[in-house]
Order: structure tokens, then sequence, then C-alpha cells
């Protein structure tokens, strides 16, 4: 579904990425972990155009996404969270969602001036379809809320309704239990869980091993850049790379 | 006589929008259109209406400039060119100049487009521009247009500029000098904004600017072409102060470079500051109480004081009038007289 191939990405001396190859399978939860600066979010950032490779080739179902503008991809069905959270601040939690739709709706400037039947049917349905996604994640009673005013928690799952809303094929969390308590680590485990019920892909960063271990099926481990490891996470957690990266090599 | 029509608008947009009940707010509306449309009936006194009809010019170009700066935040001090650009078209194709007399009613829909298409092509090379530094590339072209008119001699008159324009006629009839068949185009031209203003603003139009506004990155994530959408903004902001322009021009029969200078810019953001940006009652607000200052308290205390024996000019001291009324705002009411809700909040977080 996904799939890069020998992707690096250079800032002046430093390779944040390098030679990097991966594929996710469609109908699955991936992930890559590693450790702090291994260039984790460096990849979300390449696939979703905010940095441009400085070589190598990314394909989304087999065409090339490299150096098309972030809003295409989006349009194209990969939707992502960002490890700080970027919602629409003042903007309410439903017409957060109803941003997030912008891609899949049809009304022009002048439907826009004019309110035109064709946007007020439009804008009723997309509403319709906002509501839902803010059930489906938990957050029914704070349609009208600010963003900001939401408890974070609460944030990250706007986020999460946000991405959905672009009907996306592919989506990316990027550290979604960040900040998470152990409660809310396993609702958001349950979610992602649902997510894929859906028939979309899951692709994440994510630092807890307790839930990266528990519901990924595939993991690409990188450190400074490369990738050292890729699995089943009974695999990778056995790899003596991985082990070297996280708790250092033992001395000679 | 001039400060009840001023004073009471105001006093009904603002009472209008403290109530949430739909009925009253609509009552309160109401009273306000009809008391504006009968207005001319009572009261003869063109002055009046010439001030009334200067007043709605403004509120026409707040509205146009909300749409940039309120509603996708990109924030323009330029905006004067565009009204120069509706005057002008005005001034051109409906004087002696070159002899061509275009209606009235088809200049104001040609200015408009005209309007719109230099928001766009103004607005493409400023789009990677964000905050300070878009704020001063538009101030430079705010600069640069009324420079072109002024050189420009052989096709606009130069420093002159170009007088004796066309009277615009209604079925036949001319508008001749009196100020009142342009208040009424004003308050047609008026309607006609706030109803566009309200539709955008709920819509998708509406809704990817106040994503922009909010997050530019997450934005484009959504699918939302930013580049597209901030030209829609700077277009469509732009097309309000060509109608402007062209009512404008056409009542002072007259357009000339220094009337679209900066300070013209600086005066309609003003309005923005004062009444609350992004919310659409309170940017009419702004306009209303700026144009009472400027137009109506200067002139009255100059009066007063040669009465009193004092030679002072006060309409020069009006850069130090709106200074001290925006300082105040900003230390007792940041949000403006009438913010919007998101504006209110904004504010409330950044102060704790």
């Amino acid at each position: 579904m996904l799939r890069l191939e020998g992707v690096s990405k250079r800032f002046g001396e430093l390779a944040a990425v390098s030679g990097l190859s991966l594929e996710v399978q469609p109908d699955t939860i991936s992930a890559i972990i590693g450790p702090n600066g291994a260039g984790k979010s460096t990849v979300f950032n390449m696939i979703t155009a905010i940095y441009r490779p400085t070589s190598g080739k990314i394909f989304f179902e087999n065409a090339r996404i490299d150096g098309l503008p972030t809003y295409r991809i989006a349009a194209l069905g990969i939707a992502r969270t960002f490890q700080n959270i970027r919602l629409f601040s003042y903007m309410a939690a439903l017409d957060n969602v109803l941003a997030g739709e912008d891609a899949h709706l049809r009304a022009r400037i002048w439907d826009s001036a004019f309110h035109t039947p064709r946007q007020r049917q439009e804008e009723i349905e997309a509403r319709d379809r906002a509501r839902e996604l803010l059930r489906f994640v938990g957050l029914e009673g704070v349609t009208h809320t600010y963003a900001s005013n939401l408890p974070y928690g609460s944030q990250r799952r706007l986020e999460i309704a946000r991405a959905l809303a672009s009907r996306p094929k592919l989506l990316l969390l990027d550290e979604p239990a960040a900040g998470m308590n152990p409660r809310e680590k396993h609702e958001l485990g349950e979610l992602i869980r649902a997510i894929r019920e859906r028939g979309i892909t899951v692709f994440l960063i994510e630092h807890d091993m307790g839930l990266v271990m528990t519901i990924s099926e595939q993991i690409t481990v990188l450190d400074h850049g490369e990738r050292i490891a890729h699995g089943t996470p009974a695999h990778v957690r056995n790899d003596p790379r991985v082990i070297a990266a996280y708790l250092g090599t033992p001395a000679a | 006589m001039i400060y009840a029509y001023f004073l009471g608008s105001i006093a009904l947009v603002i009472a209008a929008q403290r109530f949430s009940e739909p009925r009253v707010r609509r009552l309160l509306y109401g009273i306000l259109v009809i008391a504006l449309l009968g207005a001319p009936l009572l009261d003869r006194n063109d002055a009046t209406f010439n001030v009334l009809a200067d007043a709605g010019i403004f509120v026409l170009l707040a509205l146009g400039l909300n749409i940039v700066v309120g509603f996708a935040g990109l924030l323009d001090l330029g905006y004067a060119a565009f009204f120069a650009i509706g005057a002008y078209t005005y001034g051109m194709l409906a004087s002696p100049q070159f002899g061509i007399h275009i209606p009235f009613w088809i200049l104001l829909f040609l200015a408009a487009g005209f309007a719109a298409l230099f928001g766009i092509i103004l607005g493409a090379p400023t789009l990677r521009l964000r905050g300070d530094y878009l704020a001063i590339v538009t101030l430079g072209f705010g600069e640069i247009v009324p420079q072109i008119f002024q050189n420009l001699t052989q096709y606009t008159g130069g420093p002159n500029g170009i007088g004796a324009l066309d009277f615009p006629t209604f079925f036949g009839r001319s508008f001749g000098q009196s100020a009142m068949p342009y208040y009424y185009v004003v308050l047609a031209l008026i309607a006609l904004g706030l109803f566009f203003a309200h539709n955008l603003r709920d819509s998708r139009l509406g809704r990817a600017w106040m994503a922009i506004r909010e997050d530019e990155l997450a934005a484009r994530h959504m699918g939302i072409n930013t580049t597209a959408i901030k030209l829609a903004a700077f277009a469509l902001g732009a097309s309000f102060s060509g109608l402007a322009g062209v009512v404008f021009a056409a009542k002072l029969s007259l357009v000339s470079p220094d009337l679209f200078g900066f300070q013209v810019s600086v005066l309609i953001v003003s309005m923005l500051v004062l009444g609350g940006m992004g919310n659409i009652a309170g940017v009419v607000v702004g306009a209303l109480v700026l144009v009472l200052v400027n137009n109506v308290v200067l002139p009255q205390a100059n009066t007063l004081a040669a009465h009193a024996g004092i030679h002072v000019d006060f309409t020069n001291y009006h850069f130090f009038i709106y200074g001290a009324i925006l300082v105040a705002i900003m230390l007792f009411k940041p949000e403006g007289l009438l913010p919007s809700r998101q504006r209110k909040e904004e504010l409330r977080h950044a102060a704790t």
C-alpha cells in the first residue's frame, strides 16, 4: 500500500534518514519505533510532503507521491495526526472535523457565497458524518466546545476524528499515546483496532512499547536514520541490534 | 441630528448582538433597516446623507477587509489599493478622460471583477509569506498602486487625477449633485455585502479560511489547497472595495491618487481592530465609530474651537486620535467592541 524505496533525508551534514526502504501492507497496523532522534517523524514528514526526500522514492498504491504537494497527498487518502497536537484551536470540535472533510466537499466559491441548495444539502450530510465520527472516537458530548478547551486526551481523539474525516485509506499516527495514562492508552489501543476494522490501514510512531507490541503486526526499527530491524513484534523484541540500540552495546 | 443616525445605528447593532434570541435580534435589525430606508422621507438635509453615504462606503470596505484579515487571518496593510483600483475604473471609463462613458451600474460589477483580479495578481506573490512579512509586502503594494496612478499621467491625469466624472443615472434620471441616491446605492451594496459575508463565513470556504488562520500546515493535511483558498480571500475581499471605489468616485465626481494613501488602509484596519476582527457586526460598528469621529466630531470640534477663538485644525490630529482610541481599546477591551467568539477566547487564553 505504502512503499518507501531507498529514501534519505539530509539536513546539511546531518543524515536524518538514510536509504530507508519499507512497505506497509494494506489492512494492517504497522509501527515505526526507535530511540529519540532516530528519524521517525522525518519519515512521516516526507510521506506527507512537509519535507522532500533528498533521494529515494515514495509510492502510495503504486503511484509515486514524493514531489506532490501536501494537500494532494491528503486527497489521495493519507491522513495524519501530529506529535505535538495541531488542532484548529479556536474552532469548535465539530468544525475541526468538518474541516477534515474538506477534500471530499464539492461546494465551489459561488456555492459558498450564495448558499445554493447543493451546498446546503452537502453541509447537512457533512455535519451528520462529522457527528458520527465524534461519536466513534467518544467525543459526542463536546460538539461545540473549542478544541483548545478540551482536555489533552480528548484533543488527541479529536485529532484522530479530524484525520478520519478525510476518509483516508492510510492513517499515520505520530506518537498518539504520548502523555496518556494507562487507561487512556488502553482505550487508544481499542480505538486503533476499531479504525483498522473500518478498513483503514494504520501506521504509527510510538514510544510506548506495551501499546506497540500488543497492537502492531509489523514493526520497523530505526536508529540513527537507518533501519536496523523489521518484522513481527516477537521478532523485533529479540533482535540483538534493537536491544543494543535501546540499551546500548555491552562493553567489550 | 447626524449623531442620532450614527449612535442609533451603533446602539441597535450592539443591542441586537447582545440578544441571542433570534426573534428579538430580527426585530432590532428590522427597526434599523426601516429607519435607514425611511429616514430621507422625514429628513431632507442632503449633507447628512452625504456623510452617511461616506460612512456606508467605509462599512463596505471594512466588510471586505474583514474577509482577508478577520476570516483568513492574512494581515493586509495595503487594502486601499483595491479601493483605488475600483475608483479609477470608474474614473477612466466614465469620464471625458478617454471619452468613454460606460454606465455606472455596469462599472460597479466590472470594477468588482477588476479589483478581484488585482487581488489575485497582488496576492499570488505574497502567498508564501505569513504574518509580519505579509503585512510589509501588502503595505508596499498599497504604496505602489497610488504611485502608478500618479505617474501614468497621460492615462490617469497624474497628481491632479480625473475630474468631471459622469453622474450615474437610474432609469434615465441623473443622480445629479444630490447625495441621496448614493445613500440608497450604498445601503443596497451593504445589504449585498452582509449577505455574502455571512454566507461565506458559514460555508466550506469560510471554514477553510479559519483553518488556515488557525494552523496552515494542519489545513494542508486536510486536503485544503491553501494557495487557492488564500487567493479566494484576497479576490473576494478586494471585490468589496472595488464596489466601494466606484460609488466613492462617482459621488465625489473625482479621483486622485492622494485619496487612497496609506492612511486609508490604516483607517480600515483600525475599524476592524476597534470593532472586533472577524465579527461581521463588530466591523460594521468599528467603521461607523471611526467615520463618526473623522467626518463629524473632528470638523465640529474645529467649529467650536473657532467660536471660542482658538484656531486649531483638529482634523490634522486624526492619526493621534485613532491612535489614542486604539490604545484605549487595547488596554480595556483588546478583543474589540463586538468581538467574535473565537477572538474573545483567544485573547482570554493569551492573557492567562
